[in-house]
C-alpha cells in the first residue's frame, strides 16, 4: 500500500525542488563503421546513429509522461572519434564532426559526445589529427561534445598531449569568441576517463562496451538542500550524512526505474545509472548551496572541501544500494557556471581556483565550467590541466578540466552561455610561469598506486 | 495498469466529484481514495486501474487532468503508480 506521504514527497520533489533525470544518454559503438573511404565511413555512421537512436527521443518522452519525472536531456555517445578516423587514409576528421551533428539535429538529442581521443600513454593513428581539429569542431557544430583522455592511475600522465591541449583550449575559445567563447564549454580534458559516462560534455562510448547500452544520469541537489534543511542546526555530522543517504537513495531509485524502462521500451540493454548530483543555475538546484545548508557561510570558506567530502560519499552510499549497476561519474558535480551558489560564491570572491583544486581531490569531477583571462598563455592552461591530472592519477579517480579562457573580455566582465551552461566572472589564476616544466613534454611515470598486481 | 492521480490545491465544492466523473468518462476504475483538507489546503490521491487499451494514452490523461485542474483551481498529476513503489520502498 503507497503512504500518502510518500506520495506528496515524492510531488513535492518534482514540483518545487527539482527532481528529474538529468540525461537519458544512449551509447553506441561505431568500431563496424571503419572505413579507408572516410566518406563512406561518415554515411555507415550517420546510418547507425539514426538507425539504433531512432525511437530514443520519443520513448524518453513517453516515459516523462507516464512517470510524471521530467528528463532534461536525451544524448548520444559515440565510440572516441579518433579510433574510427585512425583507418581512414583522409585525415581530415572534421567531416566525422559534421556528421555527429547532422545525425544529433535529425534525432533532435541536445547533445553527441565523442569527437574524443585516449592518448594517456601515446598518440595511435588518428589521434593528433583529431584534437588538432577539435577548435574547428567545435566552432562549426552545434551539439557536438569532445574529450580528451590525457592521464590515468595506470599509464601516467602523457604530457606531450598535456602541452597540446594549452594552446588547444585557447583556440576553441578564440574560433567562438563571438559566441562567449562556448567552443571551450563543450571540450573536456580527463585524467581516467570513466567509458560509460552519460553526462556532457564528457561522454563518449568506451571501447569495451557492448554495441548499444542506455546509461542514465540522476540529479537532484534541490531535493537533497530540501531534505538538509529539514535537520535542526544542532543535529550532527552523522545525521546530516544519513539524510542524505536516504535522499540519494530514492533519487537513485527514480533513475533505475526509468533506465530499466527505456532500455526495456528500446530493447537496449541497461548500462549504468551515473549517482550525480549535477546542478543548473535555476535557483534551488545548487550543490554550493546543500554545502551551505550543512553550515558554511558560502561556499569557498574554511571547511567545504571537508562538507564536499561528506556529500560525495553520502550520494554514493545512498545510491549504490538503489542501482543494479552504477557507473560513470557517480558523485558531486561543481562546476562554477552552472550552479546559482557557486556563481554567487565567485561573485564575491569566496571561490577562487586553489580552493577549487582542493575540492576536486574529494568529488567528481574537475575543475569545471571556470572561466578564466583571455590572455592567460598556453603552457599555464596545460599546467592546470596537469595539476588536476596529478590529483585524478594519484588518487584513482576521475578528474576533468573544462576552462572558458573569456577571449578579448576584460577581467571584471563575465560569460553568460545561457541555459544550462549558466554564466561565471572571470576567475584570476595565480601568478609564475610553468613554461619550462610544461615544455619539457614526455611523461609523467605511473605512480606506485597503479602496482596492485 | 495502475496510476496515482494526486489533486492539490484549494479547497471547493465537487473537486471530489469532478475528478471522479472524469475518471468514468475515460473508463479508469478507482480502486482507492483519501482524501484530507488541511486549513484551506485540499489533498486528494486516488489509486485508479484501466486497460492501457480501453482507456487514452497517459499523455492524453495528463493533458486532460491538466485543463480539468486548471479549471477546477487545483494541480492535478496523474503518474504511474511504479515511480512511488520504486522510490518509497525496497
Amino acid at each position: 500500500m503507497l503512504e500518502t506521504k510518500d506520495i506528496l514527497e515524492t510531488i513535492n520533489m518534482i514540483d518545487n525542488e527539482h527532481l528529474d533525470v538529468r540525461t537519458v544518454t544512449m551509447g553506441i559503438s561505431l568500431l563496424d563503421c571503419i572505413d579507408s573511404d572516410i566518406d563512406k565511413a561518415c554515411d555507415k555512421v550517420y546510418d547507425k546513429i539514426c538507425r539504433y537512436a531512432h525511437d530514443l527521443v520519443p520513448t524518453a518522452e513517453g516515459i516523462e509522461k507516464e512517470y510524471g519525472i521530467p528528463i532534461i536531456n536525451k544524448r548520444i555517445a559515440v565510440t572516441p572519434i579518433a579510433m574510427i578516423g585512425a583507418a581512414c587514409q583522409n585525415k581530415n576528421l572534421i567531416k566525422f564532426a559534421h556528421t555527429l551533428d547532422r545525425a544529433a539535429d535529425t534525432l533532435g538529442v541536445n547533445f553527441i559526445g565523442g569527437y574524443s581521443a585516449l592518448v594517456q600513454k601515446g598518440f595511435a593513428a588518428g589521434d593528433y589529427a583529431l584534437i588538432e581539429s577539435i577548435p574547428q569542431a567545435l566552432a562549426e557544430t552545434n551539439h557536438v561534445c569532445s574529450s580528451v583522455n590525457i592521464g590515468s592511475t595506470k599509464a601516467g600522465i602523457n604530457m606531450d598531449a598535456v602541452k597540446m591541449m594549452g594552446p588547444i583550449v585557447l583556440k576553441a575559445a578564440e574560433l567562438t569568441k563571438d559566441n562567449n567563447c562556448a567552443g571551450a564549454s563543450k571540450l573536456v580534458i580527463f585524467c581516467n576517463a570513466p567509458e560509460d559516462n552519460p553526462f556532457m560534455a564528457g561522454a563518449f562510448h568506451g571501447v569495451g562496451e557492448a554495441d548499444c547500452v542506455i546509461n542514465v544520469g540522476v540529479s537532484g541537489p534541490g531535493v537533497v538542500r530540501a531534505a538538509l534543511s529539514k535537520l535542526d542546526n544542532k543535529a550532527d555530522l552523522t545525521a546530516v550524512a544519513d539524510m542524505v543517504k536516504k535522499t540519494a537513495f530514492k533519487i537513485t531509485r527514480m533513475g533505475q526505474l526509468v533506465a530499466q524502462e527505456a532500455s526495456k521500451r528500446l530493447c537496449v540493454p541497461f548500462g549504468i545509472v551515473d549517482l550525480s548530483l549535477a546542478p543548473t543555475p535555476a535557483v534551488g538546484d545548487s550543490v554550493a548551496h546543500i554545502l551551505e545548508e550543512m553550515g558554511l557561510e558560502i561556499c569557498g570558506c574554511h571547511g567545504t572541501t571537508a562538507a564536499l567530502a561528506l556529500l560525495n560519499d553520502a550520494v554514493k552510499k545512498g545510491g549504490v544500494m538503489a542501482s543494479s549497476h552504477v557507473g560513470g561519474l557517480s558523485g558531486a558535480f561543481i562546476p562554477v557556471s552552472e550552479d546559482a551558489g557557486m556563481i554567487a560564491a565567485a561573485e564575491q570572491g569566496a571561490i577562487d581556483i586553489t580552493k577549487l583544486e582542493a575540492m576536486t581531490a574529494v568529488c567528481s569531477v574537475g575543475l569545471d565550467m571556470i572561466v578564466v583571462p583571455g590572455d592567460t598563455p598556453a603552457e599555464v592552461i596545460s599546467a592546470i590541466i596537469a595539476d588536476e591530472a596529478a590529483i585524478g592519477m594519484v588518487n584513482t579517480k576521475t578528474t576533468a578540466v573544462r576552462l572558458i579562457p573569456a577571449i578579448g573580455r576584460k577581467d571584471d566582465e563575465c560569460l553568460d552561455f545561457g541555459g544550462l551552461f549558466g554564466y561565471s566572472p572571470i576567475m584570476p589564476l595565480r601568478k609564475g610561469s610553468p613554461e619550462i616544466f610544461i615544455n619539457r613534454g614526455g611523461r609523467i611515470p605511473a605512480p606506485l598506486q597503479a602496482l596492485k598486481n | 495498469m495502475k496510476a496515482v492521480i494526486t489533486v492539490l490545491g484549494k479547497d471547493n465544492v465537487g473537486i471530489m466529484a469532478k475528478v471522479a466523473n472524469a475518471c468514468a468518462e475515460r473508463n479508469l476504475n478507482i480502486l482507492e481514495v483519501t482524501q484530507s483538507v488541511l486549513q484551506d489546503l485540499f489533498a486528494m490521491i486516488m489509486l485508479v486501474e484501466f486497460e492501457k487499451d480501453k482507456a487514452p494514452s497517459f499523455e492524453e490523461l495528463g493533458r486532460d487532468f491538466d485543463a480539468l485542474g486548471e479549471k477546477i483551481g487545483t494541480k492535478i498529476h496523474i503518474m504511474h503508480e511504479d515511480i512511488f513503489n520504486s522510490m518509497h520502498k525496497i
